[in-house]
C-alpha cells in the first residue's frame, strides 16, 4: 500500500517510524536509568535527533561500516547491535557490547561493523577515512558511514581528514549531524564560515543539506550520498540540520539557549511529524501507533531486564584486552 | 657483509611489502624524496604510490588514517618524520590505537606499525632533537621498541608486524650510519632486552641512541679495570625488568643511560624497577646519566653538553663504584 506523492509502502513506513520510536524510548529510559544510578559516567541523549540516524543508516548495505560518535546508542540500535547488548554495556555489564568497558561513549560491534562509540570530538574521522582505505586497497566496494557534529568541524582531525578522503579518493559518507550547539557554544559563536557544506566543498568533496527532522529527507540525502561513494569510489559530505530536545549530557544545565527556542525546535519533532504525516495520507492509525510504542516498550524493559541480570567482569580480569593474547599468533 | 641500519631497516621494509600484500608504507617524503633518512629510497619505483603513500603536512590525518586502515585488515607501516612531529599525532595514537581493543571489549584490534625518527647530535635544536620514547613508554595498549643494533633494525619489523597490536619503533638518528657485518636477517625476538657485553662489577643499563656510548664508556671502564655488563633494553614497553634484575644480581651496582630528560625518565622506571626487586642486592644507589633539563639548544658545545657522554656514563659509574 502506497500514497501518491508518498513513494514508498507502508511496511517501509512503518519501520522507518518504529527505529526512531526505538531511539527514543530507549533514551527516555537511560535518562531515567541514570537517575536511579544505574547507568553512570557521561551520557548523551539522542533525543529530537533521530530522523538523522534513521534515515542516514538505511541508505547503507549489509557490510558498510558505522563510525559515530559519543552520542551514538542511536546509531547502533539502527545499525543492527542488539538493544540488549547496548543496555548492558551502559549498566556496565560483561554482557554489554563492549563488555563494560566502555559504557555509553564506546559503543562497539564487530559483528555489524559498528566502530564507535568516540568521545574525542572528530577523532573518528581519521578513523572512517582508514577503513575507506582499506575497502579500497582490498577491492571491497563498501562505503564507511562516519557521523560527526557540526563542533568537530573546528577540529584539525576534520581538515586533515577531509583533504586525505578527497586526495586520495576514498568512500567515506560524512555525516554532519548539525544540533546548532558544541556542547554549549553556538555555531556561530565558534566558526568563521557557519555554512557547513562550504567548508567541506573546499576539499572538493560533494555536499547536500538536509532537514534532519523529516527522516524522508535524510534518507533522501543519505541515499543520493551513498550512491555517489559507491558508484565514484569518493567521499561525500552531508549537513544534516537538526536539533537536540535534551541537554548535552546530564550534567549540562542548559544556560546557553531559549526555551522558546527548544520549544520551536520541538514543535518539529521528527516522530510525530512522520506520525502525522502517515496519517494524513491514511497509512496509518493512531492505533498502530500505540501498538508500535508498546511493542517497543517492550524490547526497552526486556532489553534493562537483559541488563539487571548480567554479571560483573571478575576484577581478576581487569588487565585483559589491553593487548591481544597470545601475540605470536598472527590476526587477520 | 657490511650493511648500516639505514639499509637494514629499508631491507626489512623490502621484505615485509613482499610477503604481504596487506602492507604498505606511508608517511611525509616517503615516495619521491626517498624518505627524510633515505630510508625507504628507492621502495617507490619497487612498489609503486599505491603502498609506498606519500601523505600531506598531516600528522594526525595519516597516523589515524594508517590507524583506520590497520583495523580494516592492512598492515600499515606510518612513518613519522620525528618524534616531536608525532606530538601532533599523540591523539590518534593514545586514544584510538592503543585504546580501541580495551574499550572495545576486545573486539577490534589495531595491528600498526608506526616508525619514527628520534634524539639529539645533528645540530637540529628544539624542535627537531627530542627524545621522548618514554612519553609512550607510559601508554597501556601499545608495544614500544628502540633498535639500538644493525641485526635489530633489520629484524624488529617483521614481528613487529606480526603482532596484533600497535608498535611504535624509535629510530636514532645517530644510529642511520652505523654499520655492522649481517648475513640476512637473523630472527629477533620483540619481548626481551639482550646484554650486549658481559661484566661483573656494574650494570650499564641504556636503549637506542645510547648504547654506542654506554659500550664505549664500558671500554674506558675496562681499561681502569673495571668489567662493565651492558644491557640493551630494546623493548621499552613492556620493560623485560627480569634481564634488569638478574644483571644487577649479579653486579650489585647500575647507571642507567637514558638520552630523555632526567625528571619523569624512562631512567627513572627502570631505576624503580631495580629498587623494588633488587634493593637488597645493591651495594652502592643507583644513578641516571641523562639529558639536562633544557630544550636542546643548537650550538654545538651547548648540545654536547646537553646529552649523555662516554665520560659522564665513565665518571658516573665510577663514582658507583667508588661508593661502598
Amino acid at each position: 500500500m502506497t500514497a501518491p506523492d508518498f513513494p514508498y509502502d507502508k511496511a517501509f513506513a512503518v519501520e522507518l517510524l518504529t527505529d526512531m520510536l526505538r531511539i527514543r524510548r530507549f533514551e527516555e529510559k537511560a535518562a531515567e536509568l541514570y537517575g536511579a544510578q544505574k547507568i553512570r559516567g557521561f551520557l548523551h541523549l539522542y533525543v529530537g535527533e533521530e530522523a538523522v540516524a534513521v534515515g542516514a543508516l538505511h541508505a547503507l548495505s549489509p557490510g558498510d561500516a558505522v563510525v559515530a560518535t559519543y552520542r551514538e546508542h542511536g546509531h547502533a540500535l539502527v545499525h543492527g547491535v542488539p538493544m540488549n547488548s547496548i543496555m548492558a554495556e551502559m549498566f556496565g555489564k560483561r554482557e554489554g557490547c563492549s563488555r563494560g568497558r566502555g559504557g555509553s561513549m564506546h559503543l562497539f560491534d564487530a559483528a555489524t561493523r559498528f566502530y564507535g562509540g568516540n568521545a574525542i570530538v572528530a577523532g573518528g574521522l581519521p578513523l572512517a577515512a582508514g577503513l575507506a582505505l582499506a575497502d579500497k586497497m582490498q577491492g571491497k566496494r563498501r562505503v564507511t558511514a562516519c557521523f560527526f557534529g557540526e563542533g568537530a568541524m573546528a577540529e584539525g582531525a576534520f581538515h586533515e581528514t577531509m583533504n586525505l578522503a578527497s586526495l586520495w579518493q576514498l568512500p567515506v559518507l560524512f555525516c554532519c549531524e548539525n544540533n546548532l550547539y558544541a556542547m554549549g557554544t553556538a555555531l556561530s559563536r565558534s566558526e568563521s564560515q557557519t555554512d557547513l557544506c562550504v567548508k567541506a566543498a573546499s576539499f572538493d568533496v560533494p555536499t547536500l543539506k538536509a532537514d534532519g527532522m523529516d527522516v524522508i529527507a535524510t534518507l533522501h540525502a543519505a541515499r543520493s550520498g551513498a550512491a555517489h561513494v559507491r558508484t565514484t569510489g569518493g567521499p561525500f559530505f552531508i549537513e544534516f540540520q537538526t536539533y537536540r530536545f535534551r541537554a548535552h549530557s546530564m550534567f549540562d544545565p542548559e544556560l546557553y539557549r531559549d526555551k522558546a527556542e527548544v520549544e520551536s525546535w520541538k514543535e518539529r519533532g521528527p516522530i510525530h511529524t512522520f506520525s502525522a504525516r502517515l496519517k494524513a495520507l491514511g497509512l496509518f492509525s493512531e492505533e498502530e501507533f500505540l501498538r508500535i510504542d508498546d511493542r517497543v516498550m517492550s524490547e526497552v524493559d526486556a532489553a534493562v531486564n537483559f541488563a539487571e541480570a548480567g554479571t560483573w567482569e571478575a576484577p581478576g580480569d581487569l588487565l585483559r584486552d589491553v593487548l591481544t593474547p597470545a601475540r605470536t599468533e598472527e590476526a587477520s | 657483509m657490511k650493511i648500516s641500519y639505514r639499509d637494514a631497516m629499508r631491507e626489512a621494509i623490502r621484505e615485509a611489502m613482499h610477503s604481504d600484500p596487506r602492507v604498505f608504507l606511508m608517511g611525509e617524503d616517503v615516495g619521491r624524496y626517498g624518505g627524510t633518512y633515505a630510508v625507504s629510497k628507492g621502495l617507490l619505483a619497487e612498489f609503486g604510490d599505491e603502498r609506498i603513500r606519500d601523505t600531506p603536512l598531516s600528522e594526525l590525518g595519516f597516523v589515524g588514517v594508517g590507524i583506520g586502515a590497520a583495523v580494516g585488515g592492512m598492515r600499515p607501516i606510518i612513518e613519522v618524520m620525528t618524534v616531536n612531529f608525532s606530538l601532533l599525532a599523540l591523539d590518534q595514537i593514545v586514544n584510538t590505537a592503543a585504546s580501541l581493543r580495551h574499550m572495545s571489549g576486545g573486539q577490534f584490534s589495531v595491528p600498526v606499525v608506526v616508525r619514527m625518527a628520534t634524539g639529539a647530535g645533528r645540530q637540529l635544536a628544539a624542535q627537531h632533537s627530542h627524545s621522548l620514547e618514554n612519553w609512550y613508554a607510559h601508554i597501556p595498549g601499545i608495544r614500544v621498541l628502540a633498535p639500538a643494533t644493525v641485526a635489530d633494525a633489520r629484524g624488529m619489523l617483521r614481528p613487529a608486524l606480526a603482532d596484533p597490536d600497535p608498535v611504535i619503533i624509535f629510530e636514532h638518528t645517530q644510529l642511520y650510519n652505523s654499520s655492522e657485518d649481517l648475513e640476512g636477517p637473523v630472527p629477533v625476538d620483540i619481548d626481551s632486552a639482550a646484554v650486549r657485553r658481559e661484566g661483573n662489577h656494574i650494570s650499564l643499563i641504556t636503549y637506542g641512541g645510547s648504547l654506542p656510548k654506554a659500550l664505549a664508556a664500558a671500554d674506558v671502564l675496562a681499561e681502569k679495570g673495571i668489567a662493565a655488563e651492558v644491557v640493551d633494553l630494546r623493548v621499552l614497553r613492556p620493560l623485560d625488568t627480569d634481564t634488569i634484575a638478574a644483571s644487577v644480581r649479579k653486579t650489585h651496582r647500575a647507571v642507567v643511560v637514558d638520552e630523555g630528560w632526567r625528571t619523569g625518565s624512562l631512567a627513572a622506571e627502570v631505576m624503580a624497577q631495580i629498587v623494588e626487586r633488587e634493593f637488597y642486592e645493591l651495594d652502592a644507589p643507583p644513578r641516571r646519566v641523562c639529558s639536562a633539563e633544557v630544550p636542546v639548544p643548537y650550538a654545538k658545545h651547548l648540545e654536547y653538553a646537553t646529552l649523555p657522554q662516554v665520560e659522564t656514563i665513565v665518571s658516573t659509574a665510577w663514582n658507583v663504584i667508588g661508593d661502598r
